[in-house]
């Protein structure tokens, strides 16, 4: 297949995954991992299908590899999860930064669609494929996600539920 | 399904024009019947198009070598065996982009995420005023706004240039960007730190927005040069020129919007 073709693909792997992870350096290293096995395996595409699906796919699984193999979510515990109460009245919350904040707190599974959905404006069919779960569930993650991450944008705590240490 | 029936998922549906025209139809019947159905729809939709926004940016950065090194295949063929023999040069590429990355990072750019320090403005003139941060804010809450991004749209400038002089107690005009390829949208009335400030909004042919924040608060004579602020991942030039203060705020980069201050700065300083 054309090279090319693939390296035009670079920049939007990093953008979703600097979107998801929020740290540049771990998405940069993300992306890498993922070209260099999209490169390894370029035998395993076909022609028929999309390149950007199957690299989004590539680097859906990597990560799922590496939270396996972690045992830990990589998803730091951050101070807004603790002091919610006091956060929706402090004056600084139409600040940029606030989106991102806000994205990053969602669960990990809801933020792959909401993204995916924002980012890449990739059909639901897509984002099934590129995250191998059924269409139903990409409907009803991308619902519950939306929905929580405008009730924390709008200053609202979503019901949460008390995270197990993971 | 009752074709009455809405479901959650066909709200969003509707949001990413994944429904079939029939269903469409539905949505909107039931959207138009249901306000609270409406604004969620509308905060959905607007937050699809402010997380675009705000990670756009990335798609414009240049590649680190850790992934210019990745743009064509490795030299050797493409077997498990066969990959050991560069993988420990990669690994040091790795390593120099990442003290690369952090090097960059380091010295302000890119700095959205919340316990890092802080991208701020120069200090001088933003310790006096909050200018650039006032201009961004309105910026990221306005622009991505698809239905309502103005109180008055550019058809009716005249009425938009009377309403807003006559709210600030003094003569204000949106400069005109037409060279620069951006057309004026409309305006509107904020709330400043004690009393109002003006926006006008414009667009490009790509749909770009970038946003011109007029204040006429500034408290005393203090008027500066260019300067450069980087609110997460909106550039502003912000200048003070006798009782004004001006912020050309937009998702681009600092050469491309420079390109456009200096136009904005011209026509204001010649009016």
């Amino acid at each position: 297949m054309d090279r090319h073709a693939l390296s035009v693909e670079i920049p939007r792997l990093r953008r979703y995954a600097r979107a998801l992870l929020g740290n540049p350096t771990a998405a940069d290293d993300l992306v890498q991992d993922t070209l260099e096995r999209a490169w390894t395996r370029l035998a395993q595409w076909h022609p028929d299908r999309d390149l950007r699906v199957w690299l989004f796919s590539i680097m859906h699984n990597l990560r799922v590899d590496q939270l396996r193999r972690h045992h830990l979510p990589t998803d730091t515990l951050d101070i807004h999860d603790i002091d919610l109460p006091t956060r929706a009245t402090q004056a600084d919350r139409l600040e940029v930064r606030d989106l991102a904040r806000a994205v990053e707190r969602l669960p990990l599974e809801q933020r792959e669609v909401v993204l995916l959905a924002a980012l890449e404006d990739m059909s639901y069919t897509d984002m099934a494929h590129t995250l191998n779960i059924p269409l139903g569930t990409v409907m009803s993650r991308l619902s519950r996600g939306r929905e929580k991450l405008r009730l924390i944008l709008a200053g609202q705590t979503p019901p949460t539920q008390l995270r197990v240490v993971r | 399904m009752s074709p009455h029936h809405v479901s959650e998922s066909e709200l969003h549906a509707y949001v990413d024009g994944e429904l079939p025209a029939a269903r469409r139809q539905a949505v909107e019947a039931h959207l138009a019947a249901h306000p609270h159905s409406a604004e969620r729809v509308r905060a959905y939709a607007g937050h699809k198009q402010a997380l675009k926004a705000l990670f756009d940016p990335v798609l414009d950065e240049p590649l680190p070598p850790s992934l210019q090194a990745w743009t064509a295949p490795p030299a050797t063929p493409h077997t498990a065996n066969a990959a050991r023999p560069w993988w420990p040069q990669w690994s040091l590429q790795r390593m120099a982009a990442s003290v690369l990355i952090a090097l960059v990072s380091g010295t302000g750019g890119w700095v959205l995420r919340g316990g890092g320090p802080e991208a701020t403005p120069p200090a001088t003139l933003a310790t006096v005023s909050p200018l650039p941060r006032q201009a961004a804010i309105a910026h990221v809450v306005y622009s991505p706004d698809v239905r309502r991004p103005v109180e008055i749209g550019a058809e009716h400038e005249d009425q938009l240039v009377a309403w807003l002089s006559k709210r600030l107690g003094t003569a204000v005009h949106p400069p005109k960007l037409g060279a620069q390829g951006y057309e004026l949208i409309g305006g509107r009335l904020l709330p400043g730190n004690h009393g109002p400030v003006a926006q006008f909004m414009y667009h490009d042919a790509s749909g770009q927005r970038l946003t011109l924040y007029v204040s006429t608060e500034i408290p005393h004579n203090q008027d500066t040069g260019f300067r450069f602020a980087q609110e997460g991942p909106v550039s502003v030039f912000y200048w003070v020129d006798g009782p004004f203060g001006y912020a050309l705020s937009a998702g681009i980069g600092k050469a491309e919007l420079a390109q456009i201050a200096t136009a904005v700065y011209d026509q204001l300083e010649h009016r």
